[in-house]
């Protein structure tokens, strides 16, 4: 029962899904962004026929396959404890999720077991335009791969097409093009495999930059570094306009998430975006204290992002938390009144239906249908426990934004410099480009907590609050896993590192 | 036919051929080999079968058990805890 809930699982449950999550996501983006630029190299080297640029895709491919062996189905950790601590949520949303992710699982199984193979063994044993067929296949499977978990994460954030059916305690799908085209499931994908391929270009830019450095393989770096930073400047472009794009989306879908991510206590016109602040950590959204202790910010963009408007009005937390009649936004607090009747109507259904009154059941299940848009609210204590930890989304939004902003910069730079010929005289740019790889997961890693720290507390949005999703289960199990995750995670992480150095050592294949 | 199904015979003999000089001649692979074989037995072999069993489906026989299971932790009259995960 939930009263007799520990409620340190939950909390434990939640961060070994967090450390599983952001430890498979070391590996997802380079293998997601590197595959698009190998697929450009090993055409230009059909193209050209040059055995500088086949060399030159070879050792990218060499590096590609380390990451992919290391993180293979580190991914699939995630299914386990969705199975053993999350079993509530596990259950209700099976029917949306459970055959597209085991379709998604067996096609990029097959795709990446043939196309992976002619690719790494294709050199000379097939014919060149197969070879590089199968290339482009690795990285559209690769891509295709992470479509449904995206569809499947926009989905808890936005869940639109579903129906909860109260007989069988699950969300069913009522409309399965709205679930999986929804507007944020497709900002999703694009967004993550967007800024994967420029992660993957940083990658480059990293391992190139410390060659040059070192006037090692000066050719094959300053040819990586053209393309990479080619694809890089477009992957970086267009993850802003996607990035700016989900924004809406979220100002429209979770405005909550929105104004945490801004650390707006309360609403405004024309409100600003925050460019540098220093976030109050004790303010809370029943006090009055000052939200920063120091801000700049632009005036008028968070209206402009927000409702696409200069002029218009931002909910705040505390709008959103006590309501505001002026611009008629209910309040955390009037829906709790109705999520608590969705509860109490599912529950006297239940009654009913066990006692047989049909008429009853009828009558409790008309009530629930009308109040089951806010059930999770159903199942929270006070309004203010709709507020996501805001230092956290404030910091790790900006730090996202930040980065996000620099990356094209770097890239200008890096192509402007090479096309001068000069860029291996510019050793600042060269240090520094040696450690855009950690910049850019760094912001990977932010963004992904923006995206699931600030949707808290729902497992799915206004439907399933993670303290009604999980297992009853006793804290000591989650931790004992937690720390098993932790230390089986770091070496292979260590492993990734120790044979990803060794091989960028010994450099490419001489001819 | 006869010539169809040598043909068949020859392309699967080729593609087995494809494979097998391809590991053969793998060096680097064979260690990422080794580190995907250890990760999936320890993943499988030991954290899912002694430390990730599936609660609904090790706890309950049926589908109509695990519903009822799950309306019933939704049904609890919720008062009386707090939410770990609220704001600051």
């Amino acid at each position: 029962m939930i009263e007799n809930v520990d409620l340190g699982m939950v909390n434990w449950a939640r961060g070994q899904f967090a450390l599983t999550a952001m430890y498979h996501w070391l590996f997802v983006p380079l293998t997601l962004g590197l595959s698009w630029i190998i697929a450009f190299y090993h055409t230009i080297y059909v193209k050209t026929g040059s055995e500088e640029w086949k060399r030159l895709t070879k050792f990218w491919m060499k590096l590609f396959g380390i990451n992919f062996a290391i993180g293979v189905a580190t991914g699939i950790i995630l299914e386990f404890e969705f199975g053993t601590n999350w079993s509530n949520y596990s259950w209700m949303v099976g029917d949306i999720f459970g055959a597209p992710l085991a379709i998604e699982g067996i096609i990029a199984f097959f795709l990446e077991a043939t196309f992976f193979a002619v690719m790494f063994f294709g050199w000379n044993r097939v014919s060149k335009g197969f070879h590089l067929f199968a290339t482009w296949m690795v990285a559209a499977g690769s891509s295709l791969s992470a479509v449904w978990i995206l569809v499947a994460n926009a989905w808890m954030q936005y869940p639109v097409g579903q129906a909860f059916n109260p007989e069988t305690a699950r969300f069913e799908m009522q409309n399965f093009a709205e679930v999986a085209f929804s507007p944020y499931a497709i900002n999703k994908f694009t967004h993550a495999t967007s800024s994967s391929m420029l992660i993957g270009a940083l990658f480059v830019i990293s391992i190139s930059s410390w060659y040059l450095l070192r006037g090692r393989h000066v050719l094959m770096a300053k040819r990586s570094i053209v393309v990479a930073a080619t694809l890089g400047l477009f992957a970086s472009v267009f993850t802003i306009f996607n990035g700016d794009e989900s924004a809406y989306e979220i100002a429209q879908v979770q405005p909550m998430k929105l104004a945490a991510f801004e650390g707006l206590y309360e609403g405004q016109k024309n409100a600003g975006l925050v460019a540098f602040g220093i976030i109050n950590r004790e303010k809370k959204v029943y006090d009055d204290r000052d939200a920063f202790s120091f801000q700049i910010h632009i005036p008028g963009m968070l209206s402009l992002m927000a409702n696409r408007s200069f002029g218009s009005f931002v909910p705040g937390m505390k709008d959103l938390v006590y309501g505001n009649a002026e611009y008629n936004i209910l309040g955390s607090a009037q829906k709790m009144d109705r999520g608590k009747k969705a509860v109490a109507s599912l529950d006297a259904y239940k009654k009913a239906k066990k006692a047989d009154d049909q008429a009853a059941a009828d009558v409790h299940l008309a009530t629930f249908n009308t109040y089951k848009d806010y059930l999770g609210y159903g199942y929270l204590q006070k309004p203010e426990e709709a507020v996501p930890p805001v230092a956290l989304s404030f910091n790790a939004f900006h730090v996202m934004i930040f980065l996000g902003t620099l990356f094209p910069l770097i890239f200008i730079g890096y192509l402007y410099f090479s096309l001068k010929g000069t860029l291996v005289e510019k050793k600042w740019l060269l240090g520094f480009g040696t450690i855009t790889y950690i910049l850019g997961m760094i912001a990977t890693q932010a963004g992904w907590i923006v995206a699931e720290v600030g949707r808290q507390p729902w497992t799915i949005q206004g439907l399933l609050p993670v303290t009604v999703a999980r297992t009853n289960l006793t804290t000591g199990t989650v931790q004992t896993t937690f720390f098993m995750f932790l230390v089986l995670f770091t070496l292979l992480l260590i492993a990734e590192i120790t044979i990803m150095v060794k091989q960028v050592n010994i450099g490419p294949e001489e001819n | 036919m006869n010539e169809q199904s040598n043909s068949q015979t020859g392309l699967l003999k080729r593609i087995y051929h494809f494979y097998r000089d391809g590991f053969r001649q793998m060096t680097l692979g064979r260690t990422l080999w080794k580190i995907i074989f250890i990760k999936l037995f320890i993943m499988f072999a030991v954290l899912k079968f002694f430390f990730f069993p599936d609660f609904l489906a090790t706890n309950f026989a049926t589908d109509k058990q695990r519903a009822d299971y799950v309306i019933e932790q939704l049904t609890p009259s919720a008062q009386g805890y707090t939410n770990p995960v609220q704001g600051e």
